[in-house]
C-alpha cells in the first residue's frame, strides 16, 4: 500500500487542530434539532452505510422535514434483533426470510420494497477454483467446495451470509474444512480479509465496488443485474417497527421516512448515488406495475389465493 | 473517497469533541468516584482488605467487551432501565467508560496511598496531628500517584473502543456531526472501509490529543 505521506501528515496536523478546536469551542453549534426535538433511529446494514448511500439519502430527509436520522449500521441480523428490542424506529436491511419472520411476529409493520442491487462471487484473478467458468452461484459454490479453495464468510447473520448460507443450501454442500473461514465481520472487513489471504467470498455489489480500489479481487460471477443468475438478487426492504410493542418508537416519524425513502423524490436519490461513476443501487418502489406482494411475508397464502 | 470525510473539519471537530467530553466526563465521575474508595481502604484495616484489594485489581483488567454488553442489556429499551432511553447515547458510553475507567483510578491511587511511608504518618500523629491531617499529609504525598491513576484512567476510557462501540452505536448525522461517534470507533468504521489511510490519521489525531490531555494534566499537577 503507498502512503501519501505529504497529505497523511498536513491532514494529521488539521485533524488535530480541528478536534482541539471542537472541545474548547462553544459546544453548541451543530446541536440544533429538528421537528420538536426529534430524531429518527434508523438500524440498518452495513452495506447500506458504508457505501455512503444512506448519508444522501438521510440528508435529504433532514432537509425535507428538518429531523435528523441517526443511524446504527449493524449487519441485517443485529439490525433486526435491535428493532425487536425497541431501540429503532425504522429498519432497513436485506434479507427477505429474516424480515418476514419479524413481520410475522407482530415487530414490524408497513414493510415496503425500497430498493435492490446483486450480489456478486469476488476472488482472486488467478481464480484457483475455476469460479469464472460457471454460469450459476450453486455451480460456482460447489467449485470452491470440490478445490477446497480459501474461502471467508462474514458468519455474522448479516443478510449478505444468510444468502450466502441459502447458495450454499441450494447447492447441497455443507461448508466445512480449514478452507471455509466464518469470520463474524463486516462486509468491508471481510473483503479486506479476503483480499489478503486470497480467499473467495460473497459480496454485496455496492460495498464491492466502493471498495474497488482498495482491495486485490475480481468479480468472477456477476448477478443478475449483468445477467448473472437471479439467485444473486439483493432485493431491501424498509419496515417501521410497532408502536403497540415498543411504545417508545416514534411511529409518525418512522412512516414519514418510508414515504420519503419511497417517494419519487427519494428513489431518485438511490439511483442518482454512484461511487467511480457507477451506480450502486437500483430503485425498487416505484413500479407501473405495482407488486403487491411486497406487503405480503413470503409463502404466505390467503384463503382466496388457494381456493 | 479517501481524505473525503476527515477532511471536513466539522466531522472531525465533531467526533473530537464526542470523544473528548464522554472521556472527560466518565474520568472525572469515576475520580470522584474512586479516590474516597481508594482513601478509605487506604487507610483503614479491616478484615477482607486484601480481598477487596484483589477486586479492585481484578476490575482494572475487565474486558471492555463484556462491560459494552452488559451495560446494552440494561439499557435497551427491553432492560431494566429501559424506560431512560439512554441506549444509543452518549451518556450510556460515558457509564461503561466509567465502568471501565473507576477500577483503574482505585487501583493506581490505592497503591499509591499505600505506599506513602509509614514514616510520614507517624511523623504526623507524632507532631500531635488529627486524623485529617494525616490524610491531608499522606494525600499531598501520593499525589502524584494519584494523578498517575488518573491519566491511567483517561487512558482506558479514551482509547476505547469495544463497548463504546456496543453501547453508543457508532452514529453520526448525514451533515457529518457526531452523535455517538468517537475517534476510536471512527478508525474502525474507516478500516472496515478499506480506508486505512484515514484510519491512520484518526489515529495520529487520538495519540495527539492523549498527549496533550496528559501534558496539561501533568502540568496542573505541577510535575
Amino acid at each position: 500500500m503507498e502512503y501519501r505521506r505529504r497529505e497523511v501528515l498536513g491532514a494529521s496536523a488539521a485533524g488535530i487542530a480541528a478536534a482541539v478546536a471542537g472541545c474548547v469551542g462553544s459546544g453548541s453549534e451543530g446541536d440544533e434539532v429538528g421537528v420538536a426535538g426529534e430524531e429518527l433511529a434508523l438500524a440498518t446494514t452495513t452495506s447500506t452505510y458504508d457505501t455512503g448511500l444512506l448519508d444522501e439519502i438521510n440528508a435529504a430527509f433532514q432537509e425535507r422535514f428538518g429531523t435528523r436520522v441517526a443511524p446504527n449500521a449493524q449487519g441485517t441480523g443485529a439490525a433486526i434483533e435491535s428493532a425487536r428490542n425497541g431501540n429503532a424506529d425504522v429498519i432497513l436491511v436485506h434479507a427477505r426470510s429474516q424480515e418476514d419472520e419479524f413481520m410475522r411476529d407482530g415487530y414490524g409493520v408497513n414493510r415496503r420494497d425500497l430498493m435492490f442491487n446483486d450480489f456478486v462471487i469476488v476472488g482472486p484473478s488467478d481464480d484457483p477454483a475455476g469460479v469464472g467458468d460457471t454460469e450459476q452461484a450453486t455451480a460456482a459454490f460447489e467449485a470452491i467446495a470440490n478445490a477446497q479453495a480459501p474461502f471467508v464468510s462474514r458468519g455474522d447473520d448479516s443478510g449478505t451470509h444468510t444468502k450466502e448460507l441459502a447458495i450454499w443450501d441450494a447447492a447441497g454442500v455443507e461448508p466445512g474444512g480449514e478452507w471455509y473461514q466464518e469470520l463474524g465481520q463486516g462486509m468491508g472487513n471481510t473483503l479486506n480479509n479476503a483480499s489478503e489471504s486470497e480467499s473467495y467470498t460473497l459480496a454485496d455489489r455496492g460495498t464491492y465496488l466502493s471498495m474497488q480500489d482498495n482491495v486485490d479481487l475480481e468479480i468472477l460471477l456477476q448477478g443478475p443485474i449483468e445477467g448473472g443468475p437471479e439467485l444473486l438478487a439483493n432485493p431491501y426492504g424498509i419496515m417501521a417497527v410497532n408502536p403497540e410493542i415498543h411504545s417508545n418508537v416514534n411511529y409518525q416519524l418512522a412512516m414519514a421516512y418510508i414515504g420519503f425513502a419511497t417517494s419519487p423524490a427519494g428513489q431518485d436519490v438511490i439511483s442518482n448515488y454512484t461511487a467511480d461513476g457507477q451506480q450502486l443501487f437500483y430503485p425498487e418502489a416505484l413500479s407501473e406495475d405495482p407488486n403487491f406482494q411486497q406487503y405480503v411475508p413470503e409463502g404466505w397464502q390467503s384463503e382466496a389465493d388457494s381456493e | 473517497m479517501s481524505f473525503e470525510s476527515i477532511a471536513d473539519p466539522t466531522y472531525l471537530r465533531s467526533i473530537g469533541r464526542v470523544s473528548l467530553t464522554v472521556s472527560l466526563t466518565a474520568v472525572l465521575l469515576s475520580t470522584l468516584l474512586s479516590l474516597p474508595i481508594a482513601f478509605a481502604v487506604g487507610f483503614a484495616e479491616f478484615r477482607g482488605k486484601r480481598l477487596i484489594t484483589a477486586v479492585i485489581n481484578t476490575g482494572m483488567g475487565f474486558p471492555s467487551v463484556v462491560v459494552g454488553l452488559l451495560v446494552l442489556m440494561a439499557l435497551s429499551s427491553s432492560g431494566p432501565l429501559g424506560s431512560l432511553e439512554l441506549v444509543y447515547t452518549p451518556e450510556a458510553m460515558i457509564l461503561s467508560q466509567c465502568v471501565l475507567a473507576a477500577p483503574v483510578i482505585t487501583g493506581v491511587a490505592l497503591s499509591a496511598v499505600e505506599s506513602v511511608d509509614d514514616a510520614v504518618r507517624d511523623a504526623a500523629y507524632g507532631v500531635g496531628g488529627t486524623r485529617a491531617d494525616v490524610a491531608l499529609i499522606t494525600l499531598k504525598e501520593a499525589r502524584y500517584g494519584v494523578i498517575t491513576g488518573i491519566l491511567a484512567g483517561f487512558g482506558r476510557a479514551i482509547s476505547e473502543v469495544g463497548s463504546v462501540l456496543i453501547v453508543g452505536g457508532n452514529i453520526a448525522y448525514a451533515d457529518g456531526t457526531s452523535k455517538t461517534r468517537t475517534i476510536t470507533t471512527a478508525i474502525t468504521l474507516e478500516t472496515r472501509r478499506g480506508e486505512f489511510e484515514t484510519a491512520l490519521v484518526l489515529g495520529a489525531v487520538l495519540l495527539a490529543l492523549v498527549l496533550l490531555v496528559n501534558g496539561v494534566v501533568m502540568r496542573l499537577g505541577g510535575r
